[in-house]
C-alpha cells in the first residue's frame, strides 16, 4: 500500500488520534478516584502538619486511614468566613462522615486567590461586590499542648508556579503557631526548600499583630536580627522567598477581621 | 542474541546519550539537585524511551513518512501522560517531587533521537532493548551528577545528612554553587572528559 497518499495520511492521523485519546480518557477516568483521594489526604495532612500534628505518618501502615483518623481527632470545626470575618458556615467535623464534603474543605484556594487579585485591581465602587464573593476556610484545631489553633490557608505566585501555605494561628489571634508551605514547581534544592522543616519551623512564634495593628512578617537575607518578626530567607531563592513573604502577609491581612472578632484577646 | 546484548550495553557507557551523544542535557541540569528526583526521572525516561521505541517499531511500516515526527510525538506524549497519571494515583509523593519535569520528558531529545535512529528501522524487540538501554544510560549520568550535587551542595544523600554535624561546627560549609545549574554542566563536562580520555581509540 502507498503510505504517502494524502487520503491515507489523513485517515491515519485521525485513527491514531482517536485511539490515543480513547486510551488516555479511559485511564484518566479509571484513576480519577484514586488521584482525588490522594489530593484530599494530602490537604488534610497539610492542615494537620502546620499545627505540628500527625507527624507519625511515616510509621503508619495505611497512610490515608491514619490521616483521616487524626483529622477527626484534632480538627473540631470547619468554618467558612467572609471578607468581614463573619462565619457563614459552621460544620462539626465529628458529625460529618466525609471530610472532603465540608464546605470549608471544598473551597479552592486558587479561586479565592483570583478573587483577591480582582479586588486589588478593582475600583472602590466594584470592591464591595467582589468582596461579597470571597469565602475563606478556617479549621478549628484542638491541639494537645497549645489549646485552640485556627488553621488558615493561603495561596500565591512563586517563581515557576503556584505556592501555597497552611498556617496555624494561636488562640489569641496575634501569633503564628506553625506554618507549612508547598509548591508546584519551584526549583528543587533552591526555592523548593520552602517545604523543609528548617524553613517552616522559623515561622513558629512569629508575631503579626502588635498593639492592635498589623506588623508584617519579614523574610530577610543575611541573618535575623528581630526574632519576633523576621525569618531567614533561602539562599539562592530570592524570588521564592519574597513570594512567601507576600503570600503570608496578604493572607494574614485577609483573615485579620475574623481573628479580631473570634480570638480570645480583643 | 549476541547482537541483542551489544544493543543493550553500548548505550549505557560507550555511546551514552548524555556524555557521547550530548542529548537530553537540559533535563540533566534541572533534576539533578537531589538524588531522589534524579532516580525517578531516570526510571520514567527509561520506560518512555523503551515503550515508545517499541510501539513505533511495531507500527513503523504503516507510518506515512511525511508525518512521522508528529506520529512519534503523539506516541511519546501518550506514554508520558500515562506515566504521569499512574504516578499521581499510586506514588503521589514522587509525582509531586517531579512536578513539571514529568511533562517535560516529552521534549527530551533522547526519546525522539532513538526513535528516529533506531525504532523506525529496526524490529520491535531490539527497539525496546535499545530504548531501555538509552534510558538507563541517561539515568546513570543523572544519578552520578545528582549524587555529587546533593552531597556537596546540601550535605545529604537521599535527604539524610551524611556530612557529620561536627564538621559543620568546625567551619565546613555546603558549596552553594553545586545547587546551581551551571555546576551540573561543569560536572557533566568532567564526566565527558573522563570518559573520552578512556575511549580515545574510537576516534
Amino acid at each position: 500500500m502507498d503510505t504517502n497518499k494524502n487520503s491515507y495520511t489523513i485517515i491515519y492521523t485521525i485513527a491514531l488520534v482517536a485511539v490515543v485519546a480513547t486510551i488516555l480518557a479511559l485511564v484518566s477516568i479509571g484513576l480519577k478516584d484514586r488521584q482525588q483521594t490522594n489530593i484530599d489526604v494530602e490537604k488534610q495532612s497539610n492542615i494537620l502538619g502546620c499545627a505540628g500534628l500527625a507527624q507519625d505518618v511515616k510509621n503508619a501502615s495505611d497512610k490515608n486511614a491514619y490521616i483521616q483518623e487524626e483529622f477527626k481527632k484534632y480538627i473540631t470545626e470547619a468554618l467558612v468566613i467572609n471578607a468581614d470575618g463573619d462565619i457563614i458556615v459552621r460544620e462539626d467535623i465529628s458529625k460529618t462522615d466525609k471530610i472532603n464534603q465540608c464546605a470549608a474543605f471544598k473551597i479552592k484556594p486558587k479561586e479565592q486567590f483570583d478573587i483577591i487579585k480582582k479586588i486589588e485591581a478593582a475600583s472602590e465602587a466594584d470592591k464591595k461586590a467582589l468582596k461579597d464573593k470571597l469565602q475563606l476556610p478556617v479549621f478549628v484545631c484542638n491541639t494537645p499542648n497549645e489549646g485552640v489553633n485556627y488553621i488558615i490557608s493561603g495561596y500565591g505566585a512563586g517563581l515557576w508556579g503556584p505556592i501555597w501555605t497552611y498556617m496555624a494561628i494561636k488562640e489569641d489571634g496575634t501569633g503564628i503557631a506553625g506554618a507549612l508551605f508547598d509548591h508546584e514547581g519551584e526549583t528543587p534544592g533552591l526555592g523548593g526548600d520552602i517545604v523543609t522543616e528548617k524553613f517552616r519551623n522559623q515561622f513558629t512564634d512569629k508575631i503579626f499583630i502588635e498593639n492592635g495593628s498589623m506588623v508584617p512578617v519579614r523574610i530577610v537575607k543575611g541573618g535575623v536580627k528581630d526574632k519576633a518578626h523576621e525569618v531567614d530567607a533561602l539562599s539562592g531563592a530570592t524570588i521564592t522567598s519574597k513570594a512567601v513573604e507576600t503570600m503570608v502577609n496578604s493572607w494574614l491581612a485577609y483573615y485579620q477581621p475574623f481573628l479580631y472578632k473570634n480570638a480570645k484577646n480583643k | 542474541m549476541a547482537m541483542d546484548k551489544k544493543i543493550f550495553t553500548t548505550p549505557i557507557i560507550k555511546a551514552n546519550p548524555i556524555t557521547v551523544l550530548v542529548l537530553g542535557i537540559c533535563s540533566a541540569l534541572a533534576v539533578t539537585v537531589k538524588l531522589e528526583p534524579a532516580i525517578v526521572m531516570g526510571i520514567s525516561v527509561t520506560l518512555v524511551t523503551g515503550l515508545s521505541s517499541f510501539l513505533i517499531s511495531l507500527i513503523r511500516k504503516t507510518i506515512p513518512n511525511r508525518i512521522r515526527i508528529i506520529v512519534q510525538l503523539v506516541v511519546v506524549a501518550m506514554f508520558v501522560i500515562l506515566i504521569s497519571e499512574f504516578l499521581k494515583a499510586f506514588v503521589y509523593d514522587v509525582s509531586k517531587q517531579l512536578s513539571v519535569y514529568v511533562g517535560l520528558i516529552i521534549t527530551n531529545c533522547i526519546i525522539m533521537g532513538r526513535i528516529e535512529a533506531f525504532g523506525l528501522t529496526e524490529k520491535p524487540l531490539p527497539s525496546l532493548v535499545d530504548g531501555l538501554a538509552n534510558g538507563l544510560g541517561y539515568g546513570l549520568i543523572l544519578v552520578i551528577v545528582a549524587l555529587f550535587r546533593e552531597l556537596l551542595g546540601s550535605g545529604t544523600i537521599l535527604g539524610t545528612q551524611v556530612i557529620p554535624q561536627s564538621l559543620y561546627e568546625a567551619g565546613y560549609m555546603n558549596n552553594g554553587l553545586f545547587i546551581m545549574p551551571p555546576m551540573a554542566l561543569i560536572l557533566i563536562g568532567c564526566l565527558i572528559w573522563i570518559q573520552r580520555s578512556f575511549q580515545k581509540e574510537d576516534n
